[in-house]
């Protein structure tokens, strides 16, 4: 069964409607980075948050009064691209849609807030309104909540490679499910205890800039934020072909893992422009090399120089960022010293390299 | 099936436990609980890890020796896909990292600790111990998670879209879990008392449990030893709540409906209901009208989880496990501590003590904070 792109939906440090971060991005415009402070050791990182003005029209809804801001990104995007799929949200649409959500880290600021209280004031003066929105699937709630779906609502977790993997259930959803589409959303918050981890797995650069396909990465920016895809049976654009991924326990494996999901979705074929998962880690070397094996293309965009590493919420960033260029027929090239533009592209693929689970990757076709 | 929970390691114990009603729930010895209301839980009789050198989360043991069982039991399953529910992955490694911070030292397990903690780990961990690496999905619905697990890869197998698929989930007890239940004064201090008038709660669980799902002509076709059939999956979100059911049960009775329907089958055909039964005042009013509603109080139905406690992210794929046991083994499995019915329904409650049945189609329900709801329908293998 084929499905079919029918609206997006995404709220990034650079703003929180499609075209008007598009046109950032052809402009090669960067979100700010700011610096978190590790509370505990006053160590800071370069952080890329999304602004709070992006979200702050959600502060009214009733189920997101207590809520984390992954539940605020979540809805917003998730809305933004129920909108944009041109579904009016009533109870017939509801009982036809499901929610997929995509995280990595979760609700990271209440868990660590929540397990501060645990550590300093003990487990007698801990707070009962954070816990429950700790719990990875909260968001996914939220949104069902709201949306009003009685339906299937699934929360995935894993690395940068699990929005790709939501893709792939989403689509195995509409196969198995009495549904017509899916809202699937992944998101990812900001705090300091996921930049101090990241700095401890080397894996975050601890100066404001991050740079992509470098001879010495320098690591990440980490960021925050959601994308959302509405998938549907039917559509314009199509997710020709999804890979459900292909696991690695050590990073000696991930080469041969990116290749074989290179070879597995492309064959023989070119597409017209890759949207690259480069974020200035061990990443880009290993996608370079799979690239220039399996894929001839120029037309190479790495978008998190822009939008930073939203782990979670980031393959489907990218995969925004591919359907977009497909509809707008242009693409930022920014990463390739090119200059951004116009092109003729009807197949474009997405790239994905987690850190430590799976290979990735799909293609969208016009 | 492979299968460690507090009831035991491995299928013969568990089966054994099931049998003997034993109450596996004890004294907390992992954190401290001196502040905590509830200072018990079920918990998997590992010998303790030393602290030393790099080793596994006990999430990843748990996992690992649940395939290991599986492929002992079947070599030749070759999965082509993991399906594995879960809610907290390795998170004790998480408050120790973040402890270190507070102390302000660099410690050595630090990278152990990060490495071990994200819930993928202890999938990948398990697939080295199996021999094989498959793509994973890995289901993050709160305690409905195992059973969303099982059924989704269920309908997988139903629809053509992959033939062998393994299956189940896993959590593992930390602190931060523990203390959140404890202050939503969702645990007890009591025993566990599914369905009981006077249950107060809840205790804490573990486990790892994994299923081979493989499509019945090839299964049948290699000569395995089929166990049982997946015949229905029924899913549903409640909106009404973050953390608590509709009183109505609107939510479980729609799980339910819907994998009854699902599997074709009217309510008269379930011999025995393996219920979500958390022994809290919310859950089982919630559940227990739903199962009234739906089935009368002419089916058995028992919470396991008053032996063992709750699994959470496990709970689905372990009691997935005691249902197939109670199929394989013809027998209800015990809701244990149970002195009182309530009076707001009518349940036939397996009090007390295994017993004898004919049992040739079960349901197993598991629901979770954030609404979601799931019901699995198993039937003998015989076809």
């Amino acid at each position: 069964m084929s499905a079919y792109i029918t609206g997006c939906g995404w709220v990034t440090p650079l703003g929180n409607r499609l075209d008007p971060v598009w046109e950032r991005l052809m402009n090669g415009e960067k979100g700010e980075i700011t610096m978190e402070k590790n509370l505990e050791t006053g160590r800071l990182h370069p952080v890329m948050p999304v602004p709070v003005k992006f979200v702050e029209h959600l502060s009214k809804v009733p189920r997101l009064r207590r809520a984390s801001p992954i539940s605020y990104f979540s809805m917003a995007a998730g809305l933004a691209a129920m909108e944009n799929a041109g579904v009016a949200i009533n109870s017939e649409t509801a009982a036809r849609t499901a929610v997929v959500f995509a995280v990595s880290n979760g609700a990271v600021v209440y868990t660590r807030r929540f397990y501060e209280q645990i550590v300093k004031g003990g487990s007698n003066t801990v707070s009962p309104m954070l816990f429950p929105e700790t719990v990875y699937n909260a968001p996914a709630s939220h949104l069902a909540a709201q949306l009003g779906i009685d339906g299937p609502s699934y929360t995935l977790v894993g690395d940068a490679s699990v929005g790709i993997s939501a893709l792939a259930f989403a689509e195995q959803l509409l196969d198995t499910e009495d549904i017509d589409r899916c809202v699937v959303v992944g998101a990812e918050e900001i705090d300091w205890i996921l930049c101090e981890a990241h700095y401890a797995w080397r894996l975050s650069a601890n100066i404001p800039q991050m740079d992509v396909f470098s001879k010495r990465p320098r690591g990440t920016i980490l960021s925050e934020g959601a994308g959302a895809v509405v998938v549907a049976r039917e559509g314009q654009v199509k997710l020709s072909r999804i890979h459900p991924g292909i696991s690695f326990s050590r990073r000696s494996e991930a080469l041969p893992a990116l290749k074989k999901v290179y070879g597995d979705l492309l064959a023989n074929d070119t597409p017209d422009a890759v949207v690259s998962c480069a974020n200035g880690t061990f990443v880009d070397a290993i996608e370079h090399s799979a690239l220039s094996m399996h894929c001839k293309t120029e037309r190479v965009y790495a978008p998190k120089p822009s939008l930073g590493e939203a782990i979670g919420a980031s393959s489907l960033l990218q995969v925004i960022v591919g359907w977009q260029s497909l509809q707008k027929q242009q693409m930022p090239m920014p990463s390739a010293g090119n200059e951004s533009g116009g092109f003729s592209a009807s197949k474009v693929l997405v790239s994905c390299l987690g850190f430590n689970q799976q290979a990735s990757g799909l293609v969208i076709e016009l | 099936m492979g299968v460690v929970s507090p009831l035991g390691i491995g299928l013969a114990e568990t089966l054994a436990s099931l049998r003997s009603a034993r109450d596996c729930v004890s004294d907390i010895d992992s954190f401290d609980t001196s502040k905590c209301r509830s200072k018990r839980a079920g918990q998997v009789p590992f010998p303790k890890l030393s602290g030393k050198g790099r080793q596994p989360h006990p999430a990843s043991l748990m996992m690992m020796k649940a395939v290991r069982e599986v492929v002992d039991h079947d070599p030749h399953f070759q999965p082509e896909l993991m399906v594995i529910g879960t809610t907290s992955g390795g998170m004790s490694f998480g408050e120790q990292f973040y402890r270190s911070q507070v102390l302000q030292k660099r410690d050595r397990r630090q990278a152990q600790w990060l490495s071990n903690y994200s819930p993928q780990k202890a999938v990948l961990d398990a697939m080295v111990i199996g021999g094989f690496s498959v793509p994973s999905q890995i289901i993050a619905n709160a305690c409905a998670s195992g059973s969303n697990a099982v059924g989704h890869a269920f309908r997988l197998v139903r629809s053509g879209s992959y033939k062998r698929i393994l299956c189940g989930g896993y959590d593992a007890i930390s602190e931060l879990v523990h203390v959140g239940f404890d202050s939503l004064q969702a645990s007890t201090q009591d025993k566990v008392r599914p369905f009981d008038k006077n249950r107060s709660g809840l205790v804490l669980g573990e486990g790892a449990a994994l299923l081979a799902i493989e499509d019945w002509d090839l299964a049948e076709a290699r000569g395995a030893n089929i166990l049982a059939e997946i015949i229905g999956y029924g899913i549903s979100t409640d909106n009404h709540h973050l953390t608590q059911p509709h009183p109505s049960g609107i939510g479980p009775e729609l799980a339910m409906k819907r994998g009854i329907k699902d599997a074709g089958v009217l309510p008269e055909a379930i011999d025995y209901i393996n219920a979500h039964g958390t022994a809290t005042t919310f859950n089982d009013a919630s559940e227990g009208r739903a199962i009234e509603r739906l089935f009368g109080n002419r089916v058995p139905v028992s919470s396991t989880k008053s032996m063992m406690g709750h699994s959470l992210g496990a709970a689905g794929a372990i009691e997935a496990i005691f249902s197939v046991l109670s199929i394989q083994h013809q027998f209800l499995p015990p809701n244990i501590n149970y002195v009182e019915p309530d009076d707001a329904w009518k349940l036939n409650v397996v009090a007390n003590h295994s017993c004898p049945a004919r049992v040739r189609k079960v349901i197993s329900n598991s629901f979770g904070f954030g609404g979601t709801n799931a019901s699995v329908v198993f039937q003998e293998a015989a076809r």
